[in-house]
């Protein structure tokens, strides 16, 4: 059942760009990148666009549609009404390249800054024992497919520049947490770095990270509070914060 | 050019996916500067698209398993046409692979001993595949991605600079490998983001940018999937083996159209899927082969309490390799008994509950949930063959990766030849990235350390440059993306699943003069992200893939694995002995015969005689293979 579809695409750069109306067949089943291919294909046919597996798997097709960040390639046209004009724009966090696609590379600069993950010095190969509910805990945040969502709507930086130098975002709140809770892992003070380096702290939790996200890790909840707690329990207990100064221990466990 | 961006290094890797980066990783290790160019954003490669797992035996689930049973196991699935010693590398290492990642940081899911989980796959003899739910293609990715990341982490601690040894170059595409007196001496390409060229000199590459899927029209690739590396290698004067063979994944999505042809993982077979046909029929039963006969369960029952009782039942068929699988499934469509758009069932829920389906299939769950509103807990999936990998590739050295015949270059992954065979295993791939990722590794490595730099020549570097601002010349020219549509159409109807002489020769007619047209493509717009103009580089690799495809596979006359054919439908033990060599002079490919390297004794002798029997001619066995 082919359709005209109304559609109005930003397009521009960094310098410049509007929004620009265009009518475009839609077909049953369709999702939003379909369209856009087609609008590619036929009408704009240097329309910027990143996209990879087309199936909500390599976090590559993020933008912001009607305003709410998606993944285009796991958004049905048909999940709009039939008369709605769908908007598709670049990611709002990050700096506009051409049309649809931004710079993102703040997030590779901030996956550099977080420590490595750091086996026991002594566990040789196939020695590892873990139990599968301990595995579980960090394999949630390891689903994460690297669609930026979460960072594009948390108003911690989403219109707040200056913010970005001390602040991951949650994408990497859950990289710490992962490792954090690694059964294997052996740095110990990684929720500390979280609150001291990567900003942690200016998180008010409003959850919007984990509305977004397209693998629905439960961002907020499962890695960012629990961080948030145990980094609270140890700065303001005076008999733990005793306790790491007098075994001089790394961190926090 | 006065302004070109230049860089200078010892290893330059061509894609970041699996294969690319452990590669990467090795050489960094041997204490090389490397490169890694892609041209997606670090971490999207197609590996991420892989599902089921990565194969290695190491016996967590199944004490049974070795090497050897691996090794066999690979072999029969390719249908001895494998390079006998890329199976028995990939067989023997596989295991360390795996486990290092778990040394780098990957979390795979636990037996209850905790040790490595492994599943059940179609063609292994045990269950092998090291998985991560039906995610573990992302895993891999990510491990190896913060392992680079680890290592720059390190090199910023010795030298100050995280990016000064190891360096990711992403959304860069490769136009061409420079060579000088013969020898590697750089690659040319373009940043997507700008078009702005850029020119890297080293005296080795290490190919490894994955398949081909995107020649066709039904495919579980992505746009990345344009066979870049196979065209850069033949141009560069290297050779592709058999790129006949390629594998159409017996499931893929069939419904809405616009999820066509993305993949349905084969874990869903392993976990207890059952394939019909409209008629209700467990259709599989029909198609098992007679050198499979003695492996795979003639009925339901039997096929049923495998499942539980793996020791003392044959195997559901629904677990025979891809080929089988995928032929079956486009019998039984044109048979008149397929869906109506032209699939067939394949159901998970009549065994799994609902709660177990969602645990080891998430992804799958969620794939069919959201894309085509069905729950694959209460109803069956339709699905169909999907063109999914090409076996062929890039000849290589089997130990160091080095492609024959061009010093400096090397391959692995996908896009290097010979492992496979015929078929590939599900699961395999995985650990070939591994396995003869590191191994490129360590060849480019080795191979740098005795060679001398080799500048880049002023005429080289024009002629590349030329090549990249010749569709901006001119106007009013074909449009790639027409082009590229009417090459899928070509490749589907002529050079698909089920081949016959005469479409094979239509094909090779066709492509030429695609070909032709090709050479007058004009963008519009700038250089900047541009994608119109990105297409016409891709398509001119996939216009070079598909020729040497359609002229190996006139070629081959037999059907065997990932080639069949109407006109000459049966396996021919002559041919087993041969390879097809693709080469390129400028103009157009030629395929030539060469004789597949003979299997040693001792690999030999690790299979009963009377299974080599239906492989291999009589003066063969009477051999005994290689002394």
């Amino acid at each position: 059942m082919a359709r005209n579809l109304k559609m109005r695409i930003w397009r521009g750069d960094a310098d410049n760009g509007a929004l620009q109306d265009v009518t475009v067949e839609a077909n049953e089943g369709e999702v939003v990148l379909d369209v856009i291919h087609r609008v590619q294909a036929t009408q704009m046919g240097d329309l910027a666009v990143r996209w990879n597996c087309k199936a909500g798997k390599c976090g590559s097709c993020s933008m912001e549609i009607n305003g709410k960040p998606r993944l285009a390639c796991m958004t049905q046209v048909a999940s709009y009404g039939d008369e709605e004009t769908i908007t598709v724009t670049p990611l709002r966090a990050f700096p506009v390249i051409k049309d649809l696609v931004t710079d993102v590379s703040f997030n590779y600069r901030k996956a550099m800054e977080i420590p490595s993950y750091e086996p026991p010095a002594n566990l040789k190969p196939g020695e590892a024992r873990m139990e599968q509910i301990d595995v579980e805990r960090s394999q949630e945040f390891r689903k994460c497919i690297e669609c930026f969502l979460c960072q594009d709507t948390c108003h911690v930086i989403r219109d707040h520049e200056e913010n970005k130098k001390s602040f991951a975002g949650p994408r990497f709140f859950i990289r710490i947490a992962e490792l954090d809770m690694h059964p294997l892992d052996i740095l110990k003070n990684r929720k500390q770095k979280a609150q001291e380096e990567h900003g942690l702290g200016m998180c008010n939790i409003t959850k919007c990270c984990t509305e977004v996200c397209p693998e629905h890790i439960r961002i907020t909840d499962n890695a960012i509070i629990p961080m948030k707690e145990r980094v609270v329990d140890v700065k303001y207990d005076p008999v733990r914060w005793l306790g790491t100064k007098i075994r001089k221990r790394e961190g926090i466990v | 050019m006065t302004n070109l961006e230049r860089h200078s290094y010892d290893v330059v890797v061509i894609g970041a996916g699996g294969a690319g980066l452990r590669a990467a990783v090795e050489a960094r290790e041997a204490g090389l500067r490397v490169a890694i160019i892609c041209k997606s954003l670090f971490g999207k490669a197609h590996t991420v698209m892989a599902e089921g797992g990565a194969a290695a035996s190491m016996g967590n689930v199944n004490d049974n398993d070795n090497w050897q049973v691996h090794f066999r196991d690979t072999m029969r699935g390719g249908k001895f046409l494998n390079h006998y010693r890329m199976a028995e590398l990939h067989a023997k290492e596989s295991p360390d692979r795996i486990w290092e990642l778990e040394q780098w940081g990957a979390l795979f899911d636990r037996t209850a001993e905790g040790k490595i989980s492994q599943r059940n796959f179609g063609g292994h003899e045990y269950p092998r595949l090291a998985h991560v739910g039906d995610r573990t293609g992302l895993e891999l990715i990510r491990t190896m991605q913060q392992r680079i990341v680890a290592l720059q982490q390190k090199d910023g601690k010795t030298y100050q600079s995280m990016e000064s040894h190891l360096k990711v170059f992403p959304e860069l595409t490769v136009t061409e490998i420079i060579k000088e007196d013969g020898k590697v001496a750089g690659v040319y390409g373009y940043w997507r983001e700008t078009g702005a060229e850029v020119l890297f000199e080293a005296p080795a590459v290490i190919i490894a940018t994955g398949g081909v899927g995107k020649t066709f029209k039904i495919t579980s690739n992505s746009w990345e999937g344009t066979g870049d590396g196979h065209a850069l290698a033949l141009k560069a004067g290297a050779n592709l083996v058999d790129m006949e063979f390629l594998q159409f994944h017996p499931t893929g999505m069939v419904w809405p159209p616009s999820v066509r042809g993305i993949l349905v993982t084969e874990s869903v077979r392993g976990e207890g899927g059952v394939l019909t046909n409209t008629k209700g029929e467990r259709f599989m039963f029909k198609y098992i082969p007679d050198v499979f006969k003695d492996k795979y369960a003639d009925n339901e029952e039997e096929a049923d309490r495998w499942y539980t009782d793996q020791d003392n039942n044959r195997r559901p068929p629904e677990l025979l390799p891809r080929d089988e699988v995928a032929r079956a499934i486009n019998s039984e469509v044109k048979a008149g008994r397929g869906t109506e758009h032209g699939g067939v069932f394949l159901d998970v829920s009549k065994r799994l509950s609902a709660e177990v389906i969602k645990k080891r299939l998430p992804s799958m769950w969620h794939q069919f949930y959201e894309l085509a509103g069905v729950d694959i807990t209460k109803e069956p999936m339709e699905v169909g063959p999907t063109c999914h990998y090409v076996m062929g590739g890039v000849e290589v050295e089997p130990d160091t990766a080095a492609a024959v015949g061009v010093p400096g270059l090397f391959a692995a992954g996908e896009v290097a030849g010979g492992m496979h065979g015929s078929n590939r295993l599900g699961g395999n791939s995985l650990s070939d990235l591994l396995v003869f990722g590191r191994r490129a590794g360590m060849g480019a490595a080795a191979y740098v350390k005795g060679a001398k730099p080799v500048a880049v020549s002023a005429a080289a570097i024009k002629s590349a440059a030329d090549r990249i601002e010749a569709p901006f010349t001119r106007s009013g020219g074909e449009n790639s993306y027409s082009l590229h549509a009417e090459l899928q159409e070509i490749t589907h109807n002529l050079v698909g699943i089920i081949r016959t002489g005469s479409e094979l020769k239509e094909a090779i007619e066709k492509i030429a003069e695609i070909r032709k047209r090709s050479a007058n493509v004009s963008v519009a717009g700038g250089r900047k992200f541009n994608p119109g103009f990105h297409l016409a580089f891709d398509l001119d690799n996939m216009l070079l893939v598909a020729e040497s495809t359609a002229k190996s596979a006139i070629s081959r006359e037999e059907s065997r694995g990932g080639h069949t054919r109407d006109d000459f439908p049966q396996l021919d033990n002559k041919w087993r002995q041969v390879n097809h060599i693709a080469s390129f002079n400028g103009t157009e490919v030629s395929v030539r015969k060469q004789a597949l390297p003979e299997i040693p004794k001792e690999l030999f002798d690790l299979f009963d005689v009377h299974e080599l029997e239906k492989y291999m001619t009589p003066e063969e066995i009477t051999k005994g293979g290689a002394r």
